[in-house]
């Protein structure tokens, strides 16, 4: 049990916040009453190349690069005891992916996780973090994208029924430096993300890209939030969602902010929901606020809808069955996405998995 | 040998402002090896007649029949007239974002012909094919009708006439938005799928032009949801001389 729990300011689900969240289902992570158990579940998969190093540091010696109004996070950060840190050295140029992935952890009890990840000046890597597993699970990640680097950063939420995830992805992204993210949700009772840049110098970028496939009962939120407040950064969003089954719920938010001094600016994000049955609610709401008029670009869109019937009506015409035209153009559907993952294997698991949930959408 | 019999066709669409009927009595045979063009002037009902007949969920049949070889085509389900020998190349192709025209093609050959072509023989198939249209190899690594020109998406609709070698085949404004020499390749593509399967035609078109490449054994005109006037190719000459003021408001 933590001692520390009540210097934070427990969220009620009346805070724009936690407006969506089914606190109730939270297992404790956001009020304190949580078990903390003493495992740290994050590890390499492999053994790491030359230039890449992974450690962990005691909270004390921990020094802070971001702050956070989240309470999931300003508990990570107040409670963890270790920190995961991957590091990857400047100038290493690596053709594989890193790949973590998680320990089993004891069932019913919690984690606070904090992770960071530094990519040294004109390093580029891709890191894959496979999550699986039944958890309670608190955690911060933050990515420190050093000069001229580049990232790719790849989170799979392949978590077990029960599990109750609650994270925030933080990527600082300094002077020419480029981020690509690819976050995939399909495991889960409670799955809340928060990917979230921080653009520190000119000729910064990041793409944000995600899909999720929520079935009944459970809750996906990503909460993206993309912080421009230097000039000349670059930011893309893409998110796509599937929904079938009872009371699926995914939420959706895209909060760019573009600060006065943003100027030359160049953002557009996108979220598009598919529902695949009654029952099933997407909330997707793209929220801009601008305070200069002096930049190259910034828009959004959102669309929440079924199945196009134009879509089903073409493929039909040619012969193809009503399940297998729905079939491809759920697949067509993410694999814009999809695509992007660098790994095979894992392209061809999510894929599987998402005919495995087309199949039972039945009808 | 197939036929396609229309008879007494009405259709309607239901709007916010109630039944619209459309199609008021068609009657139409379509046999193996015969071309057909039905000409009218926009908004006589051509397209409807194409969508109906194919099967598009937003027309309402309140009368009449279609049989394709005495089957019922009314009762099957889109893709089962497709299955059943039924081909509707489309004004206005679809796109279908992420899916690749050589996994769509594929598909489609598959619930075609009832089992999965043979990859090699396949490929040579599919490389034919655009070979014939004059179309860039690329292309079959592109989304369907994604970004595609006005041109590339008539010659993607000829070329699954040709793959999918069905009995009686409807073209729908396939002339629409084509420059001469695009005109030119996607009528040879739709000769060639007639002289390789006996493939009967139903060319519904605005203009004449296309006449020109693909011959009409039978010349229907098409006015106010039903066909008023019916002849041999010399009906074609007479249309693109006095156009279609004689049959409007009829």
């Amino acid at each position: 049990m933590s001692v520390l729990a009540t210097n934070y300011l427990t969220p009620t689900g009346r805070e724009e916040a936690w407006r969506f969240t089914p606190l109730s289902r939270f297992a404790g992570l956001h009020d304190g009453t949580s078990v903390i158990s003493s495992v740290e579940s994050l590890i390499a998969r492999d053994a790491l190349p030359a230039g890449v190093t992974a450690s962990r540091i005691s909270r004390e010696l921990v020094s802070s690069v971001s702050q956070s109004e989240d309470v999931i996070v300003q508990r990570v950060h107040a409670e963890a005891e270790t920190m995961f840190h991957l590091q990857i050295a400047p100038s290493i140029e690596l053709s594989e992916p890193i790949h973590l992935k998680r320990k089993q952890m004891q069932v019913g009890q919690a984690e606070l996780s904090r992770v960071r990840i530094t990519v040294g000046q004109g390093a580029r890597a891709i890191v894959i973090v496979e999550n699986d597993g039944e958890v309670i699970l608190g955690e911060d990640i933050e990515i420190i994208l050093e000069q001229n680097s580049y990232l790719k950063f790849v989170t799979l939420q392949e978590w077990s029924a029960h599990s109750v995830y609650a994270a925030r992805h933080h990527a600082i992204i300094d002077r020419d430096a480029t981020f690509e993210s690819v976050t995939v949700t399909v495991g889960g009772s409670l799955v809340r993300i928060l990917p979230t840049v921080e653009f520190k110098a000119p000729g910064s970028s990041a793409e944000l890209l995600g899909v999720y496939f929520a079935t009944a009962g459970q809750h996906f939120e990503h909460r993206i939030h993309v912080d421009h407040a230097v000039p000349k950064a670059k930011s893309r969003v893409n998110y796509k969602g599937a929904l079938s089954g009872n009371e699926a719920h995914t939420v959706w938010i895209g909060d760019v902010l573009i600060r006065a001094a943003a100027e030359g600016t160049d953002t557009y994000e996108l979220n598009r929901n598919l529902l695949l049955s009654d029952g099933a609610r997407a909330d997707s709401v793209p929220n801009l606020e601008i305070e200069t008029g002096e930049i190259v670009g910034a828009g959004h869109a959102s669309t929440t809808g079924r199945f196009d019937d134009e879509q089903l009506f073409y493929l039909m015409s040619r012969g193809v069955p009503m399940d297998e035209a729905r079939r491809l153009v759920v697949r067509g559907f993410f694999a814009e996405i999809i695509s992007h993952i660098n790994d095979e294997a894992i392209q061809e698991r999510l894929m599987v998995g998402i005919d495995g949930e087309l199949a039972k959408v039945g009808e | 040998m197939s036929t396609l019999n229309i008879r007494g066709l009405e259709v309607s669409v239901i709007t916010e402002k109630g039944h619209i009927e459309i199609l008021r009595g068609v009657d139409l045979t379509i046999s193996s090896g015969e071309t057909h063009a039905i000409m009218g002037p926009n908004g006589s009902g051509k397209s409807t007649l194409a969508y109906s007949i194919a099967g598009h969920p937003k027309y309402t049949i309140t009368g009449g029949s279609v049989t394709l070889d005495g089957a019922n085509v009314l009762e099957m389900t889109v893709d089962e007239r497709a299955r059943a020998g039924l081909f509707l190349a489309m004004q206005y192709p679809v796109e279908v974002p992420g899916v690749s025209v050589s996994n769509f093609l594929r598909t489609a050959a598959t619930a075609i012909r009832g089992e999965a072509p043979k990859l090699r023989t396949w490929v040579g198939e599919v490389k034919e094919a655009m070979t014939a249209l004059n179309m860039d190899p690329a292309f079959s690594e592109r989304n369907v009708n994604e970004g595609f020109s006005g041109g590339e998406k008539k010659r993607h609709e000829i070329m699954q006439l040709e793959l999918l070698k069905p009995k009686i085949a409807i073209l729908d404004e396939t002339d629409s938005g084509l420059d001469v020499d695009a005109l030119r390749i996607v009528s040879e593509g739709v000769v060639r799928a007639k002289e390789a399967n006996n493939l009967g035609v139903l060319l519904i078109t605005h203009y004449t032009r296309i006449l020109r490449y693909i011959k009409p054994d039978f010349v229907h005109v098409f006015a106010n949801g039903r066909i008023v006037e019916e002849g041999g190719p010399e009906l074609a000459d007479k249309l693109e001389e006095k156009g279609y003021a004689e049959y409007v408001g009829a």
